[in-house]
C-alpha cells in the first residue's frame, strides 16, 4: 500500500513539486505498478549474483588528454536560464 | 522513393527540396516536432558542389528528438528542453553528416522517451501511418512514422525496451535494437543507461544494415562502445531458429500470430529449421524492466534541474523551489511516474527487495537466453502482442501501457540485437511486424537473414 505520505516522501526524493491531484493520481498508478513488480518476489534467486552491465568490457580506459568538445565556457553558460559574470545565477542560498 | 538507391540516383538539392515537400503534405500525422531545412539546404548545396562525399550524399534522413543535432531544437518532447540549442552534436549524427547524409528534421517521440505510443509527448501524438485513429508506437514514433510514410528513406532512434522495435512492427518497417554498445550514444538524451541502443527504421534489410555499419564503432565519448565488429555479412549456412512458446499463447492477438507463423513457414522454405523453444523466466522479464529501468530513469533524469540548462519555473524563491517546480513543470505525467517508481525501488529499506531483486533475476534472463543460444542462432516471435492500438485506447492504466512492451524488453535487459522485420498484416490491413533475436554481436547476421527472407 502507498500512502500520501509515501508519495510525498518519494517526491521529495525525486525533487518534484506536486499539485495536489497529481500527487492523489499518482498515488493510485503507483499503487497499481508496484502491485504489478512485486510478482518478482516469487524468483528464487538466491546464489544468484546480480547484472550490473551487459557489455562484458571490464576496465576501460582512454588517454588522460583534456577535451573541451570545442566549447568555450560562453556557450556553457549561454545555456543556463540565469548568468551573470561568467556564472550561472541560482537564487540565495544562505 | 523509399529506398536509399532510389535517392542516391538524384540532386541532394532535390532530395531535399522533395522530403520538405512531404513533410507539409504529411503535417496532419504530426511525425516531426521540426525541421533543420536551412541547415538542410544549405548542406545539400554543399553536396552538390562536390564539397560532401560518401555513402550517404545527398540522401535525407529524420533524427528522433533526443538526438543533439544543429539547426533545431533538441527537446526530447519535453517542456524543460522546449528551447534547449544543442551546442555539439550526437557522435550518430555526425558519423551519418560525415558520409553526406542530410538531417531535414527532428521526429516526435513520448517525453524523454518513456512511452510506448508517442501520446507522451508534450507536443501532443503522432499518428499511426496506415490509420490516423490509431497511434504510432513508440516512443520513437516520429522517426516510425516519418520513414513509413516516405518522407525519408530512414530514420534514427533508440531503443531502450522496444522503442524502435515496436513502432516498426506498428507501422511496417524494419527497426533495429542493435547489440548493446554497438553506436556511441554520446550526444543522445540518456534515459536507461545500462539498455539504451540506437538504431534505425528502414524499409528494407540493406538500407538498414548501410546505416548500422556507419554509425556503428567505438567511440572514446562513450566508454560503454564496445570494440568495432559491425561488417555487413551474407546469409550464409542455413540456420536453427527457435520460435519462443512464451510469445505465442492465445494472450498474443490471433492475427499477430498468423503473421509470425506465416513468417516461419518462409524459413522453411529458405531451409531454416525452426523448433518451438521454452523459456519460463520471460514471464519476469517485464517487472524486472520497470524496476531496473525507472532506477536508471530517476537518476538521469536528476540532471533538469533548471539551473543550467532548459527552462527554470518563474517566480522560484529558494533554490529547492527552483529544482521542484521546474521539474514539476517542465515534465510529463509518465516521466514523473517512472522517476517516483524508481525513487522508490532505490529508496532505503526496498532497495534489496525489488532493485537487487530484480538485477538477480535479470541474471536468471540472461542465462536461459545463453542456454538457448548454444542450440539456436536466432529466436523469434512477435514484436508487439498485437498491432497499432486506438490512440487513448491504452492512457489511463499506465500497466496496461507497460504490458505493450513485454516481447521486446527482453532482449533489451540481457543487451542482445534484436530487429523488427515487416512480416505481413492482419486482416483489418494493420502492420503485424516478427522479432528476430540474436546472440551478442550478431547484428549483422540477424540482417542477412532478414534480407533473405523478405518480400520485395
Amino acid at each position: 500500500m502507498i500512502s500520501r505520505d509515501d508519495v510525498a516522501y518519494l517526491a521529495t526524493l525525486s525533487n518534484l513539486q506536486l499539485g495536489e491531484q497529481e500527487a492523489a493520481d499518482l498515488q493510485q498508478d503507483l499503487e497499481h505498478i508496484i502491485e504489478y513488480i512485486h510478482q518478482l518476489d516469487e524468483l528464487d534467486t538466491s546464489g544468484v549474483e546480480p547484472t550490473y552491465q551487459v557489455s562484458g568490457l571490464e576496465n576501460v580506459s582512454r588517454d588522460d588528454l583534456i577535451d573541451t568538445y570545442g566549447l568555450a565556457p560562453e556557450a556553457l553558460l549561454a545555456l543556463a536560464p540565469l548568468a551573470q559574470d561568467n556564472q550561472v545565477k541560482v537564487p540565495k542560498v544562505l | 522513393m523509399t529506398t536509399i538507391a532510389e535517392y542516391q540516383a538524384h540532386s541532394a538539392r532535390e532530395n531535399v527540396e522533395a522530403a520538405l515537400q512531404k513533410v507539409h503534405e504529411n503535417e496532419s500525422f504530426h511525425a516531426l516536432i521540426s525541421t533543420t531545412e536551412a541547415r538542410a539546404r544549405e548542406r545539400a548545396e554543399a553536396v552538390d558542389r562536390g564539397e560532401i562525399t560518401g555513402k550517404l550524399a545527398g540522401v535525407p534522413f529524420i533524427a528522433k528528438d533526443n538526438f543533439l543535432a544543429y539547426g533545431a531544437p533538441t527537446t526530447a518532447a519535453s517542456r524543460i528542453l522546449e528551447k534547449f540549442e544543442a551546442p555539439i552534436q550526437a557522435t550518430a549524427i555526425e558519423k551519418l553528416e560525415a558520409e553526406g547524409a542530410i538531417c531535414i528534421g527532428k521526429a516526435n517521440l513520448d517525453a524523454f522517451a518513456h512511452g510506448g505510443s508517442t501520446e507522451n509527448s508534450t507536443f501532443g501524438p503522432t499518428l499511426n501511418a496506415f490509420d490516423q485513429t490509431r497511434v504510432a508506437g513508440g516512443s520513437s514514433g516520429g522517426s516510425a512514422v516519418a520513414t513509413a510514410l516516405g518522407i525519408v528513406p530512414f530514420a534514427i532512434g533508440t531503443d531502450t525496451g522496444g522503442s524502435i522495435r515496436q513502432p516498426a512492427s506498428f507501422n511496417g518497417l524494419v527497426g533495429v535494437k542493435p547489440t548493446y554498445g554497438t553506436v556511441s550514444r554520446f550526444g543522445v538524451v540518456a534515459m536507461a543507461s545500462s539498455t539504451d541502443t540506437i538504431g534505425v527504421f528502414t524499409t528494407n534489410a540493406s538500407d538498414a544494415e548501410l546505416v548500422m555499419s556507419i554509425m556503428a564503432g567505438q567511440d572514446n565519448k562513450d566508454m560503454t562502445t564496445l570494440p568495432d565488429f559491425f561488417v555487413p555479412v551474407s546469409a550464409g549456412d542455413k540456420k536453427r531458429v527457435g520460435i519462443i512458446k512464451q510469445f505465442m499463447t492465445d494472450d498474443v492477438d490471433a492475427g499477430v500470430r498468423a503473421v509470425v507463423q506465416d513468417y516461419v513457414q518462409r524459413l522453411k522454405a529458405k531451409g531454416y529449421i525452426v523448433d518451438e523453444v521454452d523459456m519460463p523466466i520471460l514471464r519476469y522479464a517485464l517487472a524486472m524492466y520497470y524496476i531496473i529501468v525507472p532506477a536508471e530513469i530517476s537518476s538521469n533524469l536528476g540532471r533538469y534541474d533548471g539551473i543550467r540548462y532548459g527552462k527554470r519555473a518563474e517566480g522560484a524563491q529558494s533554490l529547492n523551489d527552483v529544482y521542484g517546480k521546474s521539474r514539476d513543470e517542465g515534465f510529463e505525467p509518465e516521466n514523473k511516474r517512472r522517476i517516483m517508481i524508481g525513487s522508490f525501488v532505490l529508496s532505503s529499506g526496498y532497495f534489496d527487495a525489488y532493485y537487487l531483486q530484480a538485477q538477480k533475476a535479470r541474471t536468471l534472463l540472461i542465462q536461459a537466453f545463453d542456454e538457448l543460444f548454444k542450440n539456436y542462432d536466432v529466436l523469434i516471435g512477435p514484436t508487439a502482442p498485437t498491432p497499432a492500438f486506438k490512440l487513448g485506447e491504452n492512457s489511463e492504466d499506465p500497466v496496461k501501457m507497460y504490458l505493450a512492451d513485454v516481447m521486446t524488453v527482453p532482449a533489451s535487459l540481457a543487451g542482445l540485437p534484436a530487429i523488427n522485420v515487416p512480416g505481413g498484416t492482419n486482416p483489418d490491413g494493420l502492420p503485424v511486424g516478427v522479432q528476430l533475436i540474436g546472440p551478442r554481436r550478431s547484428d549483422a547476421q540477424l540482417l542477412a537473414m532478414a534480407r533473405e527472407v523478405e518480400q520485395r
